[in-house]
């Protein structure tokens, strides 16, 4: 697993050793697929939406330099754009925390030995294997709506529901809840992280009249932690940019009162509903920025709390 | 003793299944609504119909602007063969080169194909549709397929190159002393071997391109040309008003059978998939 998780590139290349051209060659053959893809709709596609994010351009007519007025507006005048980047901050804030913590304890539930483990692993998974698609988007259209399941259900305890996803003090919970809905993936990965935990820890740990309590704190927790990070940043960055729901439960506006206009819905609104490129360009720019910012954060803060075993 | 012990298991057993059942019911009570009359959909939370129909699956199946689902799924699986096939293909030469081959380079484009993985797409969005506009290819698939040809989603490179750095090597080097060369090693050798890492990257590129929405929604025009995911928004009306409950529901439910059957039949390669590389489902 350890291997798994950290970006190992193989031996080192010796220093001053040349390849044969023929090696070369042989290896660009079987990269040029990626080569050519990671030009054309990578690299190319970042330097060209830097660059329209400093013009006005409409798709009819040429861009035009308006320098930094995109930029400036954003963060000086434009209240939507304010409004969805702490609509997109509250929900990764909550939602991934939240999901990881049920994740992980769910996995240490199926961890300890019981039977049955690979039905219970598959019907956890389940909701991350639909969650993303727009039949469960619909679904949750109707569970939360006015009449919908769960007022059916309020109601029999005599309850008078409200309408969750109209109401904009209500609508984030709702998409909120659909992501920790979805904790099967981080799960699958914390119970592969868990069976690596040597058994022998344990046993020691026994003898020496650890309870159970203390061997999660003093044990299990710590080896864990380079999946918990691992996790924290996959799941950190899918939720900056979580789109589908947000959009069939709004029909694409962020409605109710902009309480569901996540950032990449923003976007998709200035870029594809107003063709305004540069301003999305700019905007998705900022986002990128955003999350290289967190992600090196994560790493940062991960010295601090982020154990790994192999580091004397 | 051994009694305490098999209270505590039936008691973990019992709070897990009751957990599972609160988190698939309204997954199940959707199948179920899919067969009620539409006017029984906001009225009975109940699993078991009191009138069992399937005139939402013919209200549903009707579609949109004269196009049948029929022509939604044929369109959706077609999308996802062709998919399939580019992914399994450009992916496992670029895993290959990186698992196996010595060229100079190789640790600086690893390091970049790394860094994509994490890449937020909306970076490429905008220039990416200005380019497939100037192809005049909106409105087509292949903005949603070239793109699989030339290895873009890096997550299959790096699961593909973690199953092929696993692989024993004797094989290999047995076969460039009989003569082989290194691209018959790749499809002799190397493919056969990582079959089991293939399926994984055939079983999500399916799922996700079925499930996809963003991109149909931008590049897909034309009635004729939705896919499921694209086609069951048009259930969703401008105002917000979903004027066929029970269709959409229907319709819902069809959509979400190919990944059930696919994810019961071929558990094994989810598990192994999600485990190396933390794939999202």
């Amino acid at each position: 697993m350890q291997s798994t998780l950290t970006a190992r590139t193989d031996q080192p290349v010796k220093s001053g050793r040349k390849f044969t051209l023929r090696q070369d060659l042989t290896g660009y053959i079987f990269l040029l697929p990626w080569l050519i893809g990671f030009v054309v709709f990578t690299l190319g596609p970042i330097l060209a939406s830097l660059y329209l994010s400093f013009t006005n351009y409409d798709l009819m007519t040429m861009p035009e330099w308006v320098g930094i007025f995109n930029y400036n507006r954003l963060l000086t005048r434009d209240a939507r754009f304010a409004q969805s980047m702490s609509v997109t901050f509250t929900f990764v804030v909550t939602s991934v925390p939240l999901q990881l913590i049920v994740a992980l304890g769910i996995a240490l539930v199926l961890n300890r030995g019981i039977r049955g483990l690979p039905w219970y692993r598959a019907l956890f998974y389940l909701p991350s294997l639909l969650g993303g698609s727009v039949a469960i988007a619909i679904l949750w259209r109707q569970v939360f709506g006015n009449d919908g399941l769960l007022n059916q259900i309020l109601l029999i305890f005599g309850i008078e529901g409200q309408s969750w996803i109209g109401s904009p003090d209500t609508a984030l919970s709702t998409l909120i809840v659909l992501r920790v809905w979805q904790f099967g993936s981080p799960m699958v990965i914390f119970l592969a992280g868990l069976k690596q935990v040597p058994q022998s820890l344990y046993e020691a740990a026994n003898i020496d009249g650890a309870n159970s309590v203390q061997q999660f704190f003093k044990i299990t927790l710590p080896l864990i932690t380079p999946i918990f990070f691992f996790n924290l940043v996959l799941q950190m960055i899918s939720a900056f940019q979580a789109f589908t729901p947000a959009y069939i439960i709004s029909d694409g506006t962020g409605a109710p009162a902009d309480s569901t206009l996540f950032y990449s819905l923003y976007i998709y609104i200035q870029g594809f509903r107003y063709f305004r490129m540069g301003y999305a360009a700019a905007m998705a720019w900022i986002m990128l920025i955003v999350i290289v910012f967190f992600t090196i954060l994560n790493f940062g803060l991960s010295r601090f709390w982020v154990f790994y075993g192999d580091e004397d | 003793m051994l009694s305490n012990v098999r209270v505590r298991h039936t008691l973990t057993h019992l709070f897990i299944i009751s957990l599972g059942l609160l988190m698939l019911y309204p997954v199940v009570w959707m199948i179920v609504s899919s067969l009620k009359p539409n006017n029984m959909i906001f009225s009975d939370p109940g699993l078991i119909p009191k009138e069992v129909t399937i005139e939402n699956y013919i209200s549903g199946w009707q579609g949109y602007a004269g196009t049948t689902f029929g022509t939604f799924f044929a369109n959706s699986l077609l999308m996802c063969v062709i998919a399939i096939i580019g992914n399994v293909i450009s992916c496992s030469m670029a895993a290959y080169a990186f698992a196996r081959l010595k060229f100079s380079g190789r640790t600086f484009f690893f390091t970049i194909m790394m860094v994509t993985l994490m890449l937020p797409g909306h970076v490429t969005l905008v220039p990416r549709y200005i380019m497939f506009n100037t192809f005049g290819w909106v409105g087509s698939y292949l903005p949603i397929l070239v793109p699989k040809f030339l290895a873009t989603d890096a997550f299959f490179v790096f699961l593909l190159v973690q199953f092929m750095r696993s692989l024993p090597k004797e094989i290999e080097d047995a076969a460039i002393v009989d003569g082989c060369s290194k691209i018959g090693v790749y499809w002799r050798i190397i493919i056969p071997l990582a079959v089991p890492a293939l399926v994984t990257t055939a079983l999500f590129t399916f799922l996700w391109t079925w499930d996809d929405f963003f991109n149909h929604l931008l590049y897909l025009t034309r009635p004729d040309t939705y896919t499921v995911s694209r086609a069951l928004r048009t259930f969703v009306g401008d105002a917000g008003a979903v004027s066929n409950w029970g269709g959409a529901l229907a319709m819902a439910t069809l959509s979400i059978l190919p990944a059930f059957v696919l994810f019961f039949s071929l558990q094994k390669y989810f598990v192994q998939g999600i485990s190396t590389t933390g794939l999202k489902g």
